[in-house]
């Protein structure tokens, strides 16, 4: 978005235009002040009952049940639920009768309780994403937000 | 073509008098952004919007991050 925007800038007759492209997100993890006001953070719309699955687990049964949970994703987790990896809808859709290591992808973009949600929200935005996966510092599985219940809870405000 | 930089190039040009623009949505600016930024969503970024600025002073744009 940003190189985007610089660009239209210079086009308007601009000549000193940077682009900043690490953005606010890397402003924050360098722990710089940012300003605005307090708003939901991702650890309160992260839902728990996101279906889970271990590495060894057949892709055919953990299919079957998260057909029924109203999910389009399936985390596969360790036994003390540190995240492993993602069956998103392509894996789940898989007709061979694979494990959930071999289906899996590895190693999903987590976020921690305390993300603002609206920097979320950009977030999956801007990769067309509809959820992110919501992790303890130490990886834990807190639960994963929804694209759509995020933005209704950014509309209703603070 | 504009030029990327990084966090120290940004707190530098800021503290020589840069001017710094978030371009995402009023709503995630309202939540968070750098201090002293103007928002102007990118949908909103015409030749009206910018004149409030001075050509002469380098401009900072910037989103959420690598989008």
């Amino acid at each position: 978005m940003s190189p985007r925007a610089a660009s239209r800038l210079e086009a308007f007759g601009f000549d000193q235009v940077y682009d900043y492209a690490a953005g606010k997100a890397d402003w924050g993890a360098a722990g710089l002040t940012l300003e605005g006001r307090p708003g939901p953070r991702a650890g309160e719309l992260a839902r728990a009952d996101t279906p889970t699955c271990l590495l060894g687990e057949r892709l055919q049964a953990v299919r079957s049940g998260v057909g029924t949970s109203g999910w389009d994703t399936c985390l596969v987790v360790d036994p003390d639920r540190v995240v492993l990896g993602r069956l998103g809808r392509r894996a789940l859709a898989r007709d061979d009768d694979v494990t959930v290591e071999e289906a899996m992808s590895a190693g999903p973009r987590t976020f921690r309780p305390d993300v603002r949600l609206g920097a979320l929200v950009g977030w999956m935005r801007g990769r067309s994403l509809t959820s992110a996966v919501v992790t303890t510092s130490d990886g834990r599985l807190v639960g994963v937000v929804r694209l759509d219940e995020a933005e209704a809870r950014l509309a209703a405000g603070p | 073509m504009p030029t990327e930089i990084g966090r120290d190039e940004v707190r530098r040009l800021l503290a020589e008098g840069a001017q710094l623009i978030e371009v995402l949505p009023a709503e995630e600016y309202a939540e968070e952004h750098l201090p002293g930024a103007v928002n102007i969503p990118l949908r909103e970024l015409d030749r009206e919007r910018v004149r409030e600025f001075d050509r002469s002073r380098p401009v900072i744009v910037y989103c959420h991050d690598y989008q």
